[in-house]
């Protein structure tokens, strides 16, 4: 067996005993699966649910799976984000109703169930790292989000293969994971990984598989797989001195140009892997006479975000919506924590409708800044 | 020198605690002001807000309108503006309701110590300056001159009017009147809260302002405080947008890089201003 710290080189049959690791520790195991066209994360019981050979093309308003070899990890990221799990479309908070004459309060209990994920890219970790930052390092935290992380185990993969979609080069964040993690694999093509640890749960878990310690020349077959990802990369998008320019820029007339396209459907803050917004409604359950409270994920992108009485949204125009977002994203994030909002995982170009690419847009405000 | 306190932050922030409702007071039309009470009450700082909620209706920011000194009374005065402001005013005494807080910054009182202090409030904003204006009073002589100014619509929609009789027959501070639509009846001043500013004598190098009200109000004030030589680091404004959570989590209440729940509501000009000045920020 391999010393701690050194990597190991598992064969494809380890990633079952991985996972029935995991099961027997009391983990329930996420992972990609293949549903409805795309590749989204739900429970996986064996290998067997991978998308093994699974291929993603993505482009601006466009994402198509297709099957070309028949690497387990060849898919990059899909409209789902681990967000979904960690910070859930809807969480309810409490309950509120009469019992025996007297009105009380129950706070919703928090997830304790143990979640392991399984093929969580580096973006994703970074996207992890950055909702830590907003849900537990902030003067209040939140207890939902709280449990599931705290519980959380962590098998990072490597990308061996990048869309047209990614710039994580861009944002530091990828395709090599360098935080947040208890397992890193990378796949090489013959179909084995190089599996490295990140914690102490990590390397006794990864101790208990069948496999070599690594020699250099595995090492630099891992570190090749993940330079041709990166070389694939062809989006850029230059962070230098960019939270000043946006933030001086608001009447930039790019922004009138974009709202003219922006639909104002939401749906990059929904797969964004850092937005975090939430409403929180009441809901009234009449057959009990009990009322609720649930928090759901909100947008910026709407017109009740805003809504005061008396004046109505203050922001009103699609511009102001867009411009709030991308601000957020690549600006005031700095000021509120400290690093950027984005980490380039590309799913706001993919899956807007009309095709807006967040890169094209900074660079279109930057250009004419720098210019004039 | 009151210190801001925070809820328990060990406990879920998201969960309220049964408050109830001993003292139901009727102000203007559409205006109630709740006597409350609530378990492990601790007190607050002038400026600080609840969530309060209306059970199966739905929860909305509302600032503390009572004396900081007594840290016993929970006092709110209400508007029924929308759905939940409208429940929440309809609540009769003995009424329970949902409570989260106290939230957010104070008024920096302590800042204005030997100085003029200046008070602009504007229809409701006279509720959230309130407490700055008990702690004034309490303490009269830790500060130079003291003086209100304030506007309402309509001399039936005037706020405290027993409160400001009381004030204006005091010889300690200068209370000042407007409205923006008289009445028959009605013989002061009419026009908007900013005119006011001419009448009254103050040391602009040596002033502290505290403004609450609409946020077109404030922002005039602002400027006729800056134009009369108050330093913009010295006028201090208390902050209006949708909040959904009060504890910086929930994101509806960002204005460029604050969060006006978290790191307010209580803001200097010269911070606001190049935020406030940009439209639908
Ligand atoms: C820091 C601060 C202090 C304030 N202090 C005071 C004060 O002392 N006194 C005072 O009268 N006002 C105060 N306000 C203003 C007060 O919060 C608003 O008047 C109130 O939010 C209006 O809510 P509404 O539902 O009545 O009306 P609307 O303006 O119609 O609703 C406002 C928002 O409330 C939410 N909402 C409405 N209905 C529901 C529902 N059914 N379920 C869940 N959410 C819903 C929505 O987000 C909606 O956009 C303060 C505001 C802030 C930010
Ligand atoms: S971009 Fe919009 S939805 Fe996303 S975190 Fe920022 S304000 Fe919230
Ligand atoms: S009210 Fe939720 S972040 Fe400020």
């Amino acid at each position: 067996m391999a010393d701690a710290a050194t990597p190991v080189v598992i064969e494809a049959s380890a990633l079952d005993q991985l996972i029935s690791i995991l099961k027997s520790k009391g983990f329930e195991v996420l992972g990609p699966v293949r549903r409805d066209g795309a590749i989204i994360h739900d429970h996986v019981e064996s290998s067997a649910d991978l998308p093994r050979g699974w291929v993603d093309a993505q482009s601006g308003g466009r994402y198509r799976l297709h099957q070309e070899g028949d690497a387990y990890f060849g898919y990059t990221v899909g409209p789902s984000s681990w967000k979904r799990l960690l910070h859930p479309p809807e969480q309810p908070l409490w309950r509120c109703g009469t019992r025996d004459g007297e009105i009380r309060i129950d706070a919703a209990p928090v997830d304790e169930t143990r979640h392991a994920l399984l093929g969580v890219r580096p973006c994703e970790l970074a996207a992890i790292a950055m909702q830590d930052k907003v849900f537990l390092d902030g003067p209040y935290r939140d207890p939902h989000y709280a449990a599931r992380r705290e519980g959380l185990f962590i098998v990072a993969v490597n990308c061996s293969r990048s869309a047209e979609t990614c710039f994580c080069t861009s944002m530091g964040t990828g395709p090599k994971a360098r935080e947040c993690y208890d397992i890193t694999l990378t796949e090489f093509s013959d179909g084995r990984f190089l599996a490295n640890a990140g914690s102490t749960e990590g390397t006794e878990i990864l101790g208990a598989l069948s496999g070599r310690p690594a020699d250099a020349a595995d090492v630099d077959a891992a570190e090749a797989a993940t330079d041709a990802a990166a070389r694939q990369i062809t989006r850029r998008l230059e962070t230098r001195g960019l939270p000043e320019i946006l933030k001086t820029s608001p009447e930039h007339p790019r922004w009138d140009e974009v709202a003219a396209r922006c639909l104002g459907c939401a749906n990059c803050t929904m797969v964004c892997p850092t937005c975090f917004c939430t409403d929180v409604e009441e809901i009234n359950d009449l057959a009990s006479g009990d009322s609720a409270r649930v928090q759901r994920w909100a947008s910026c992108f709407t017109a009740d975000f805003t809504y005061l009485h008396g004046g109505g949204a203050v922001r009103e125009s699609s511009r102001s919506r867009y411009r709030q977002w991308m601000t957020h994203k690549l600006a005031t994030w700095h000021d509120q924590f400290g690093t950027s909002g984005c980490v380039g995982c590309g799913r706001c170009i993919t899956w807007c409708p009309v095709g807006i690419d967040i890169t094209e847009e900074a660079a279109a405000i930057r250009g004419s800044t720098e210019g004039g | 020198m009151s210190t801001v306190l925070a809820p328990n932050p060990q406990a879920d922030p998201m969960v309220p605690v049964l408050a109830r409702i001993t003292r139901r007071i009727e102000e203007v039309p559409d205006v109630v002001t709740f006597e409350m009470e609530a378990p492990d009450w601790n007190g607050f700082a002038p400026g600080q807000f609840n969530m309060l909620g209306v059970f199966g209706v739905g929860e909305i920011p509302i600032s503390i309108s009572g004396p900081a000194s007594e840290p016993d009374r929970l006092v709110h005065t209400i508007r029924a503006v929308g759905p939940v402001s409208r429940a929440l005013a309809g609540l009769a005494e003995g009424a329970a309701l949902g409570l989260r807080g106290p939230f957010g910054n104070e008024w920096p009182v302590e800042t204005a110590r030997g100085r003029d202090v200046v008070v602009i409030a504007g229809g409701l904003g006279l509720a959230p300056v309130r407490p700055v204006l008990y702690h004034l009073l309490e303490n009269r002589n830790d500060f130079n001159k003291v003086i209100l100014l304030y506007g309402a619509r309509r001399p039936e929609e005037m706020l405290f009017t027993g409160e400001l009789s009381a004030w204006r027959a005091r010889f300690d501070i200068e209370v000042a009147v407007t409205v923006d639509h008289a009445a028959i009846g009605w013989h002061g001043h009419v026009g908007v809260v900013t005119s006011l500013l001419r009448n009254v004598g103050f040391d602009p190098a040596s002033t502290s302002a505290f403004v609450c009200g609409p946020e077109i109000m404030m922002r005039f004030a602002a400027r006729a405080l800056v134009d009369a030589g108050v330093a913009p680091g010295e006028i201090w404004m208390s902050m209006e947008r949708n909040m959904h959570c009060a504890i910086g989590l929930c994101g509806h209440c960002q204005l460029g890089p604050v969060f006006i729940c978290r790191d307010g509501p209580i803001f200097d000009w010269a911070r606001l201003k190049p935020l406030m000045m940009q439209e639908e920020l």
